[in-house]
């Protein structure tokens, strides 16, 4: 029996606690109803609210990326278009050992060894549910090894998808270009709703250009996702139907191009194992024909993706295949302005029709030793400015020069189109250097360089010394000589065609600022000397010309790489092969109705007439209809 | 003191009639009423938790087993004479608080906090606690004269005070708050002044701000995300978003069992333990939460009949506060889910996933159905 304290009244006490217990079953009530008054006003006032952010939460909204448009030539040839092609994929949640199943793969040849830490960190930092892409496009050989080892690699497959595929590979890499991944810097320049979904941009050539064009315009679906945003399927109809509607992707524009495969072709195996570039155009319209760039490279390596040492060899090969020569060369242009610059002479009454020159195969300002020296070193003897045309007599126009003046040389052949971009449809166009005083003065910081002297008026008058331009100028400016002043800015898109309905929105000519001359004969004069370079009995390239069937015109040219010292001899044979002189042609033909315009440059290829005029000859022969192709 | 009134229920209940069931009903000192309650509870429970664990049935069958358990144990110790109980009341709390300081100066690391002991098996000695503090706190005030003098009061405090600190230091903060509240319950039950309680409640409020420095950074986070969930939604306000968004998408009848989306498609984080009220409120809407509560309400109020019913203070008190504290889980919880108060690391009772406090819990109500079912006459 325990003690109890004298006052301590139980019956009290019980009263007491049941007061108490009676206060806290109250408390109690009013606390549950206060989270029960909470759920009411989630589950009842706010239910709509949150049945639409439940709804939100797991629909997700994909981007469905566009079809790119193809590109054809201008008889509708494809020249890139898309193709379905399986491409290795990990998906890393359902890998369990990511560096063991990418030293696998690279075991059986599937990735390189060197991509493996670039894998890994893609599969460690993506979402876990999204493929990594491990190689663009398999072969049937490697579809085929993959396919037996599969059941080894759970969660790497293999998934077909639209890849870009040019199926003339190195011949139109330069002109069209290619695509490739994009970057971080194309994802901040790029439209992200437009591009949302893509994984591939132009990024040379028309592909680059026409991107706006081509890319099309990206669509969308929604998803029924989890919190982690993988797909999952709809439970019920009513959550489909309660969806929004779809925007389906638009579809890219095709684009159809001025150039013709077959003269493409022609001027790509012309110039094969050359360095240069072939550009030919229509003159009466500013249509590009052909546009190459030698050595060329296989654009398809960008859009399917290429390993690290693949594009190192690329970039670091010595005759630089990325290197768009037709738009990005600038070269000297050599003796090919001596048609630009005999029109500008007669103009400007620098020379007329009967001065002769004696040729002693060198020629000295007054008061100076230094000999500028011709071509052919005994001399051509006596010439008037057909023969110095014809048989690109260099000391008639060293004399001619210092009467006709470097800022006049300046003024015509900038009518013509050189030292500044043609406006051409491909991006980074170079625009070339024609020299001038004021060219001069702005473009030096020390006041001797910024002096013009004159020797550099005599050299600048065989288009040596600061004069630089693109083979794309020449041909523009051969097209303004062809058709006697008239002058269009090249263009390589001739149409862009609507996907969908198939419309079609022409490219019209674009005539820019003509070359005027006043005495028309001035022309017929100068062109007719161009058609003696190629047909008459002293041309310097009547070897090509002669025995052609249609009458052409054409001017050679050779541009110095390095100075050769005064009195040496020089043998072209033990000089180094990348020290010797550029070859250059322009060329036009017919000659009372051109339809084409060649313009040609081989590096260190020595002979504008021996070796670029062959060249020159052969895409005109192509489109002239006197060619090997017929055109499938 | 013999009164007359009890001497004749006790016998006339035992002198009734009875079927076969309610006969081993009685023998295994079992209250029908509440274990039907707590039964209910414990199957709906199992069918919100399928569904909240994403139909995975070795899950369930693992929750059962622990229920299995739980009852056992709650069997067990319905069949521990109150007496026996009181007995070792102060042994009991002893031995809990060593094992606090055990578990602060040896236990194992879980998730940031040191709250298991492991001897053989591990076990946190904080459940234990959750029973120790209410029984050592009705122990102390079983002879003292109630209301409880201000002296008397101030041992209590300390009493209630060093596990409480033990467990917040471990950190545990919401078993720490619980245990406090199982002993405040007891002295406001034994009839502590309301002015007192009023004046504590006053002090209360300097108290939180010193409690705000004693608290973690993720503690803090936790309660300014309260005040404002959307300032960080994918941070520490995702809880509180998602399962608002769950319950609220609910609305009355729910979207059906195993179909909601808000837990199936993993919007809805820790769907199985602390959150599992908004899978409930998801799937079966103010219709199903409102059920449940009722079925708490009920094993409360059955919990407060039975510390009415009880001839001693020591067991009023104890009944009483194990009912009361169990409201304190249930609200604490609902009202964590539905944002009306801080995320604290609280389960939903016989309802969430896991093991030990499932014991502890059961093993409360066998204290109530032994203190029920084996009263007596007072004991001299």
């Amino acid at each position: 029996m325990r003690l109890l304290s004298p006052i301590k009244d139980h019956h009290l006490e019980r009263r007491l606690f049941i007061g108490r217990a009676i206060f806290c079953a109250v408390l109690s009530v009013l606390l549950l109803s206060l989270v029960i008054a909470r759920l009411v006003q989630l589950q009842v006032f706010d239910h709509e609210l949150f049945a639409e952010k439940s709804q939100g939460n797991r629909v997700r909204i994909e981007a469905v990326a566009p079809i790119r448009g193809l590109v054809f030539d201008r008889k509708g040839r494809v020249i890139a278009e898309n193709l379905p092609a399986y491409q290795l994929e990990l998906i890393p949640e359902q890998v369990d050992d990511i560096d063991d199943t990418l030293q696998r793969l690279a075991a059986l040849n599937l990735i390189e060894s060197d991509d493996i830490e670039r894998f890994k960190e893609l599969s460690r930092t993506g979402q876990q549910f999204k493929p990594v892409t491990l190689k663009f496009r398999l072969s049937d050989a490697e579809i085929a090894n993959f396919a037996i080892q599969r059941p080894r690699f759970p969660g790497v497959d293999f998934q077909p998808r639209l890849v870009r595929h040019y199926p003339h590979g190195q011949l139109f890499s330069h002109a069209v270009g290619y695509v490739g991944a994009l970057n971080t810097a194309d994802v901040q320049r790029l439209d992200s709703g437009r591009y949302a979904g893509t994984s591939h941009t132009g990024k040379t050539g028309v592909e680059a250009s026409k991107e706006d064009n081509l890319h099309g315009d990206a669509g969308f679906r929604h998803l029924i996702t989890n919190a982690r945003g993988r797909q999952v399927p709809a439970d019920s109809s009513e959550l489909l139907e309660s969806l929004p509607i779809d925007e389906n992707a638009s579809p890219g524009a095709n684009i159809y191009l001025s150039l013709d495969l077959d003269v493409q072709k022609a001027a790509f195996d012309a110039l094969a194992g050359r360095r240069g570039a072939v550009v030919a155009l229509d003159p009466t319209n500013g249509e590009i024909l052909a546009l190459v760039s030698a050595p060329s490279f296989d654009p398809n390596l960008f859009a399917v993706g290429m390993s690290n040492a693949q594009y190192g060899e690329l970039r670091n090969n010595p005759d630089r295949p990325l290197f768009n020569r037709a738009v990005l060369g600038t070269y000297p242009p050599g003796s090919t302005i001596k048609p630009m610059l005999s029109l500008a002479a007669l103009e400007t009454g620098a020379t007329n029709l009967t001065r002769k020159t004696i040729c002693r195969g060198y020629f000295q300002l007054e008061g100076n030793e230094h000999r500028y020296r011709d071509w052919k070193p005994e001399g051509h003897g006596p010439v008037d400015l057909h023969d110095a045309i014809a048989q690109s007599c260099d000391v008639y126009f060293y004399e001619l020069s210092g009467d006709l003046g470097i800022d006049n040389m300046h003024e015509y052949l900038t009518r013509f189109g050189l030292g500044s971009a043609t406006g051409i449809d491909l991006i980074g166009e170079r625009g070339g250097i024609v020299p001038s005083r004021e060219w001069k003065r702005n473009n030096f910081s020390d006041r001797d360089n910024q002096r013009w002297y004159n020797g550099e008026t005599v050299i600048a008058s065989i288009g040596q010394g600061f004069m630089l331009a693109t083979p794309l100028q020449l041909a523009v400016a051969t097209g303004a000589l062809a058709t006697r002043g008239e002058r269009f800015q090249p263009h390589m898109v001739a149409a862009v065609e609507d996907a969908i309905t198939g419309a079609r929105s022409i490219t019209q000519p674009k005539s820019i600022a003509n070359v005027d001359i006043r005495n028309e004969f001035y022309w017929q004069y100068v062109l007719e000397a161009m058609h003696d370079v190629m047909q008459g009995p002293r041309g310097t390239a009547r070897a090509v010309g002669m025995g052609a069937p249609y009458e052409m015109a054409g001017k050679s040219g050779t541009a110095q790489v390095i100075s050769i010292a005064q009195d040496d001899e020089y043998d072209e044979d033990e000089l180094e092969e990348r020290l010797r002189d550029h070859a250059l042609f322009i060329s036009f033909a017919p000659l009372d109705d051109p339809k084409i315009v060649v313009a040609v440059i081989v590096e260190n290829g020595s002979s504008g007439s021996g070796v670029a005029a062959p060249i020159a000859k052969a895409v005109m022969d192509q489109y002239l209809g006197f060619g090997d192709a017929t055109g499938q | 003191m013999l009164r007359v009134s009890d001497t004749h229920h006790l016998l006339s209940a035992k002198a009734a009639p009875v079927s076969n069931f309610t006969g081993l009903i009685r023998k295994l000192n079992v209250d029908g009423p509440l274990l039907s309650g707590l039964l209910l509870i414990s199957i709906f429970g199992l069918f919100v938790l399928y569904s909240a664990a994403g139909e995975d049935t070795a899950l369930l069958l693992n929750q059962a087993i622990r229920l299995g358990v739980a009852v056992v144990a709650m069997l067990i110790v319905a069949q521990l004479p109150p007496d026996f109980l009181r007995r070792w009341t102060p042994l009991g709390y002893l031995l809990g608080l060593l094992l606090l300081v055990l578990v602060l100066t040896s236990g194992d690391v879980g998730q940031g906090a040191r709250r298991w002991l492991n001897i053989g098996i591990r076990f946190q000695p904080s459940e234990a606690m959750k029973l120790a503090v209410p029984m050592m706190t009705a122990w102390f005030l079983q002879d003292r004269q109630l209301p409880p003098r201000a002296g008397h009061l101030a041992i209590i405090a300390i009493l209630i005070a060093i596990p409480t600190f033990l467990i917040a230091k471990q950190p545990d903060l919401g078993t720490a708050l619980l245990i406090a509240a199982s002993g405040i319950i007891v002295i406001v039950l034994a009839g502590m002044s309301f002015r007192l309680i009023m004046g504590l409640g006053v002090l209360a409020i300097p108290g939180a701000y010193g409690l705000w420095h004693f608290m973690q950074d993720y503690q803090k986070q936790r309660v300014l995300t309260l005040l404002n969930p959307d300032s960080d939604p994918l941070g520490a306000g995702y809880n509180i978003i998602q399962s608002k968004i769950a319950m609220g998408s609910g609305g009355l009848f729910g979207k059906g069992w195993t179909n909601g989306s808000q837990a199936h498609l993993e919007f809805l984080p820790e769907r199985h333990t602390d959150f599992i009220f908004a899978v409930l409120g998801e799937e079966f809407g103010l219709f199903g939460v409102v059920s449940l509560l009722v079925l708490y309400t009920f094993v409360i109020g059955r919990g407060l009949f039975i510390a009415v019913q009880a001839h001693d203070t020591y067991s009023r008190l104890l009944a009483g506060s194990i009912s009361l504290t169990f409201l304190v889980y249930v609200f604490v919880n609902t009202a964590m889910v539905t944002g009306l108060v801080p995320v604290v690391g609280v389960p939903l009772p016989l309802v969430s996933f896991g093991g030990t406090s499932m014991v502890t819990l059961m093993a409360g109500f066998g204290i109530l159905m032994s203190i029920h079912s084996q009263r007596k006459l007072l004991p001299h």
